[in-house]
């Protein structure tokens, strides 16, 4: 069985159609990627998946459980971390608190722990410390954990995300153009960082991508999305040579 | 100016190094300690040393009222002072730094909570000794503190939450009124409430429940504007708090088994100094647990993307609502407080004006900060005090100061810093070792 299986998604932001009948399985241990060009619908679909929009028709099955409906938050604690197109980050908050941040959903000490600081409240915040450093180190940002994120340059802001999306132990991994704006430094860095996710981790990756490079890299399957419909679907080979696929991005001129 | 604040620690303005380096190695304990003997001092010798300076008495206010009735007096005000606080505290204080230096490093090693208790009964100690020159003195502090919890519990909306609350007079006023009505009624032979219930000797028992279930009903009335008014963000919280406040205080005026416009009176003298220094103490404790905890912290997280902290599994309504509720109780607690204070409230108490102060308190000390709601309180409110003398000219200066404040720290004075304990008591070691 899948460990995402989503079935005949399709959303409607008032009359205009977002995205239409839109399938998608994904094994434990998989990457895959969604492409597209801009305004193709990618985005909502990760917003769909994740419970910030709820879809219109379709199912969406995580794990054998149906998560259409579900709050944002209950989506993400059930297994399905993410990280922002553009960087959503707490701009008065440290590293470290970010990182911690993400281990909300396992904190059980509850409000009397909040207000009177109990025992089990010091333990657990310990403990969700010491993951939270144990993924700044994966990370290689552990001499930044008290830094206010702000200070921080563009390329340690996107590891920040990263590990802040790790933190909450996903089951899969939804990356939003992980690579945007990224030097080309920079972009091997995270190449490394989602490989080491994907091999030592064994994490499901499903990510958006803008450049074909780094998704021919890494995955093993491509759907290719324009407005808001999958027109082809295969091995990277099988959508760099589909026709379809050269027309949405090229324009048909280009093909002869 | 976010960047400012937490780069400042480490680079230190040169201005004031040398000071820095002269007061550096003095712990808390010993500033405590100084000021302690301090005001032992001024209740022997203050009334001497007053005539000596050709004041009329001990200046209640740090000089400053006697400076403003009669500027010729102001060289011996300020020599008072001068003599009296500053000179002893950092003499003191020098003095005795090693050996609290040694015995704060001793302390670092017990549990938290022996030394923090230490340093609370020196500190509540010399406040006791300050207050027992005159009631003024005792009724401003008390005020003050009570000022404290409001800030404080106003902090955590206004700061921590970054939304715009207008409610809280109506929050201390819903905890006022509970507490007093319970008060009242049980415990003192009174026109509205009839005969006591209970005998007064188990009124000081009592009291405390009387402030817990006042901070309840406040924490009730903000759950009716937490539920319509959390679904969004943005300007609706403000909006709809200051109706909120607005309907509380009509509805006040109108009740007529609670005295209606003419107020309520006659609470008993229980809100004595040690009791609302305890209440203060346990709700700075209580408040700066919670912001300090990952639950706490989800609130900044709500503030600067609630987006994110959705997705980062923090359950971002629950958030909202117990902070807003948690902000609540805490105002109806220093409302009870106030009216055992003053003993006497009615609506008008609880108007405009109230949330103009406290409001300014909050953005004057700092968002975000614990520390900035003490400053603030603290600051604003003796500041208030002192230029009672100038009437009219007091809400002149106040606004302007904190205009200038807006200007030059936007967040206020000190914004976005940690309450520590455990870094404020530690022992001191000169500025320069540290680098």
């Amino acid at each position: 069985m899948p460990l995402l299986q989503v079935e005949n998604m399709t959303h409607y932001f008032g009359g205009l159609r977002a995205v239409h009948n839109f399938n998608l399985e994904i094994e434990p241990g998989q990457i895959r990627a969604l492409i597209g060009p801009n305004g193709a619908g990618k985005t909502t679909i990760f917003n769909l998946m994740t419970g910030i929009y709820t879809p219109t028709e379709g199912r969406i099955i995580l794990d054998g459980e149906d998560i259409v409906g579900l709050q944002p938050h209950v989506v993400a604690s059930r297994g399905l971390g993410r990280t922002f197109q553009n960087l959503c980050l707490w701009r008065h908050m440290t590293v470290l608190e970010h990182v911690m941040m993400a281990r909300y959903s396992r904190l059980t000490y509850g409000l009397v722990g909040a207000f009177f600081g109990t025992a089990l409240r010091n333990r657990e915040e310990a403990a969700s410390k010491a993951k939270a450093m144990e993924l700044l180190d994966l990370m290689d940002i552990a001499h930044l954990a008290d830094q206010t994120v702000i200070n921080l340059p563009y390329g340690a802001q996107r590891r920040v995300e990263m590990a802040r999306a790790l933190a909450s132990e996903p089951k899969i991994l939804f990356l939003d153009e992980p690579t945007v704006g990224m030097t080309p430094e920079e972009l091997d860095q995270m190449l490394g960082i989602i490989r080491t996710l994907h091999q030592d981790l064994g994490l499901a990756i499903y990510l958006i991508e803008h450049r074909l490079k780094i998704v021919m890299e890494l995955c093993e399957r491509i759907q290719t999305l324009v407005f808001g419909e999958v027109i082809a679907e295969g091995s990277p080979e099988e959508i760099q040579n589909n026709p379809k696929v050269i027309e949405a991005y090229l324009g048909k001129e280009a093909v002869h | 100016m976010v960047e400012n604040n937490s780069a400042s620690p480490d680079n230190p303005p040169k201005r004031f190094l040398r000071l820095r380096q002269f007061l550096g190695d003095i712990p808390l304990l010993a500033w405590l300690f100084g000021g302690l003997i301090s005001v032992l001092v001024e209740q022997q010798i203050g009334e001497s040393l007053a005539n000596l300076l050709g004041l009329p008495k001990i200046p209640v206010l740090f000089g400053f009222m006697i400076a403003m009735k009669e500027p010729l007096l102001l060289p011996g005000a300020l020599a008072y002072v001068l003599v009296l606080y500053v000179l002893t505290i950092v003499l003191i204080g020098k003095i005795t730094a090693r050996p609290f230096n040694l015995m704060a490093a001793k302390m670092m090693q017990w549990p938290i909570a022996i030394p923090v208790l230490l340093h609370l009964v020196v500190l509540y100690a010399s406040m006791h000794f300050w207050a027992d020159i005159s009631l003024y003195r005792e009724l401003t502090l008390k005020l003050t503190l009570i000022a404290i919890m409001l800030t404080l519990s106003l902090n955590i909306i206004n700061g921590y939450m970054g939304e715009f609350s207008c409610s809280h007079p109506g929050f201390m006023s819903l905890g006022a009124y509970g507490a007093s009505a319970i008060m009242v009624l049980f415990f003192v032979n009174d026109r509205l409430f009839g005969d006591a219930i209970l005998p007064e000797v188990l009124g000081p028992l009592f009291f405390p429940l009387a402030l817990i279930l006042g901070g309840i009903v406040a924490a009730l009335g903000a759950l009716l504007i937490a539920i319509p008014s959390f679904k969004t963000r943005g300007d609706y919280l403000a909006i709809i708090s200051l109706a909120f406040m607005f309907i509380v205080k009509s509805l006040f005026e109108n009740l007529q088994f609670l005295g209606g416009a003419r107020g309520l009176k006659g609470q008993p003298d229980l809100a004595n100094l040690p009791t609302v220094f305890i209440w203060m103490v346990i709700c700075v404790w209580v408040i700066n647990n919670f912001v300090r905890s990952t639950m706490g912290k989800a609130l900044n997280a709500v503030r600067d993307d609630e987006l994110a902290a959705e997705a980062m599994t923090v359950d971002t309504r629950r958030t909202k609502m117990v902070a807003f509720l948690f902000a609540a109780f805490w105002a109806g607690v220093a409302g009870g407080l106030f009216a055992h204070t003053v003993r006497f409230i009615n609506p008008n108490t609880f108007g405009v004006q109230r949330l103009a102060e406290i409001l300014a308190m909050v953005y004057f000390g700092g968002l975000n900060s614990v520390y900035g709601s003490i400053v603030g309180a603290v600051s604003l409110n003796l500041l208030g005090e002192m230029l009672r003398p100038l009437a009219l000219f007091k809400w002149i200066i106040i606004p302007l100061l904190l205009i200038l404040i807006m200007i030059y720290r936007p967040t206020g004075l000190v914004a976005f810093k940690e309450f520590d304990v455990r870094k404020l008591i530690q022992p001191k070691r000169k500025p320069e070792k540290e680098v």
